[in-house]
């Protein structure tokens, strides 16, 4: 069914009186704007509006006819144009943080945890950033670092006294943080919060540490390296022993000829 | 001298054959409704789920031997196509023979590793499946074959 009018067959179908004629050119024909040349003699290809009931291929086009398709298409585009308007603007406004998920340290090392974000307002002096920390097996998230109004703030009472640095950047959009010394008491997750008015809507991030005796290896490094090397091996073995049958059938080759 | 021949690839398919199934199979070490193997351990019962093994550096070894097993056996098979039509009359089927006798090595050596460093990644208590019996039965099933290829001699 047409979507204009009921009881008017979907293009291309058999034309009928008072149904909107299939918009758009049709190949191989030549396209004439005004629907008013309806009234001008046609060429023989055209035919007449009220010969409905000939070839499907013939095209009639009146001006009733045309401006109703036209409208049609105009109120899908509106449609269309008020639905985008509709979507368009929640998510472009919310503030997205970025950190690492998991972070792998030595006892008495020192770790950077990377803090970056994406704001789509400017930056401005308002913009705050804070860490909390929440230890592993407990409930409480504690503040451990602020920065606002162009000064950061560090713990210096607490569990990080002496031990954090601020290396961020609000202005390159980086908000991390180094903690030096570590020790199994800061295995725990650590939250980075950035605020930028009047960009406040958004998500905070969470980067878990993991405090080690020494960092385990990647898994799969011993593996490749195991096959890796017995495969070199075994392929230089065989080279080389291609090699000295070759040189020595060579030799012999040249001996026969000189005893000739 | 073709029934030669066909036993001969019979007995390569079949190593080939049992150290894939050795190899991917879930059933090395088996507990009730537990199963361990290279790569996973499985629970069965109620709920069948199944985690990645651990990533101890002799667990990794023994897979890396199972896979290079796996290569060799399979390199010495397209080697003895390509041998049967390139060699000289008379010729042996060293470089065959000698990558299967590798094949076999590296089975033995990685079913002897997982023989005796199991209890580091897997407790106490667990039985023997057959993806490990598999794996030793293809180790001198292997050294054979590896061995006739060196001993045949090409015919024509």
């Amino acid at each position: 069914m047409s979507p204009f009018s009921p009881g008017c067959p979907a293009p291309p179908g058999p034309l009928r009186p008072g149904c909107p004629a299939p918009i758009g050119p049709r190949p191989g024909r030549r396209r004439h704007h005004s629907a008013l040349l309806a009234l001008k003699p046609q060429p023989p290809s055209r035919r007449h509006p009220s010969a409905h009931r000939r070839a499907p291929r013939s095209r009639p086009v009146t001006g009733a006819t045309m401006s109703q398709g036209a409208g049609g298409s105009s109120s899908l585009l509106l449609l269309l144009a008020g639905l985008l308007s509709a979507l368009g603007p929640s998510p472009a406004t919310s503030i997205h943080v970025y950190t690492q998920r998991e972070v792998h340290g030595t006892v008495g090392s020192h770790v950077t945890l990377s803090c970056s974000f994406w704001s789509s307002e400017w930056i401005s002096e308002d913009i705050s950033i804070t860490w909390h920390f929440q230890a592993e097996g407990s409930r409480d998230s504690i503040s451990i670092f602020h920065y606002a109004k162009g000064q950061p703030y560090i713990d210096e009472v607490g569990n990080f006294k002496e031990r954090m640095e601020w290396v961020g950047n609000p202005r390159r959009k980086d908000g991390s943080i180094v903690i030096h010394n570590l020790d199994y008491t800061d295995n725990g997750t650590f939250t980075c919060d950035v605020k930028n008015p009047p960009d406040i809507v958004g998500k905070s991030s969470q980067v878990t540490l993991y405090v080690f005796e020494k960092v385990p290896t990647r898994y799969g490094v011993v593996l490749g390296s195991i096959i890796g090397g017995a495969l070199l091996l075994v392929a230089v073995v065989v080279a080389l022993v291609y090699l000295l049958r070759y040189c020595w059938l060579r030799r012999q080759v040249a001996l026969q000829r000189r005893l000739r | 001298m073709l029934l030669l021949l066909l036993g001969i690839i019979v007995l390569h398919v079949t190593v080939l054959v049992l150290l894939f199934v050795s190899t991917i199979v879930s059933q090395w070490l088996v507990n009730d409704g537990h199963t361990a193997d290279l790569w996973q351990n499985c629970t069965s019962g109620n709920v069948f789920h199944c985690l990645t093994s651990s990533t101890n550096e002799w667990l990794q070894s023994v897979q890396a031997m199972m896979i290079l097993s796996i290569i060799f056996s399979v390199l010495s098979l397209f080697l003895f196509f390509c041998q049967l039509f390139t060699l000289t009359k008379g010729g042996r089927f060293y470089i065959t023979g000698i990558f299967q006798i590798l094949a076999g090595l590296c089975v033995m050596s990685g079913a002897a590793i997982f023989t005796v460093r199991h209890p580091d990644w897997h407790p106490e208590g667990s039985s023997y499946g057959f993806a490990y019996i598999l794996a030793w039965l293809a180790f001198p099933l292997a050294l054979a074959s590896g061995v006739v290829y060196v001993i045949l001699r090409k015919r024509e």
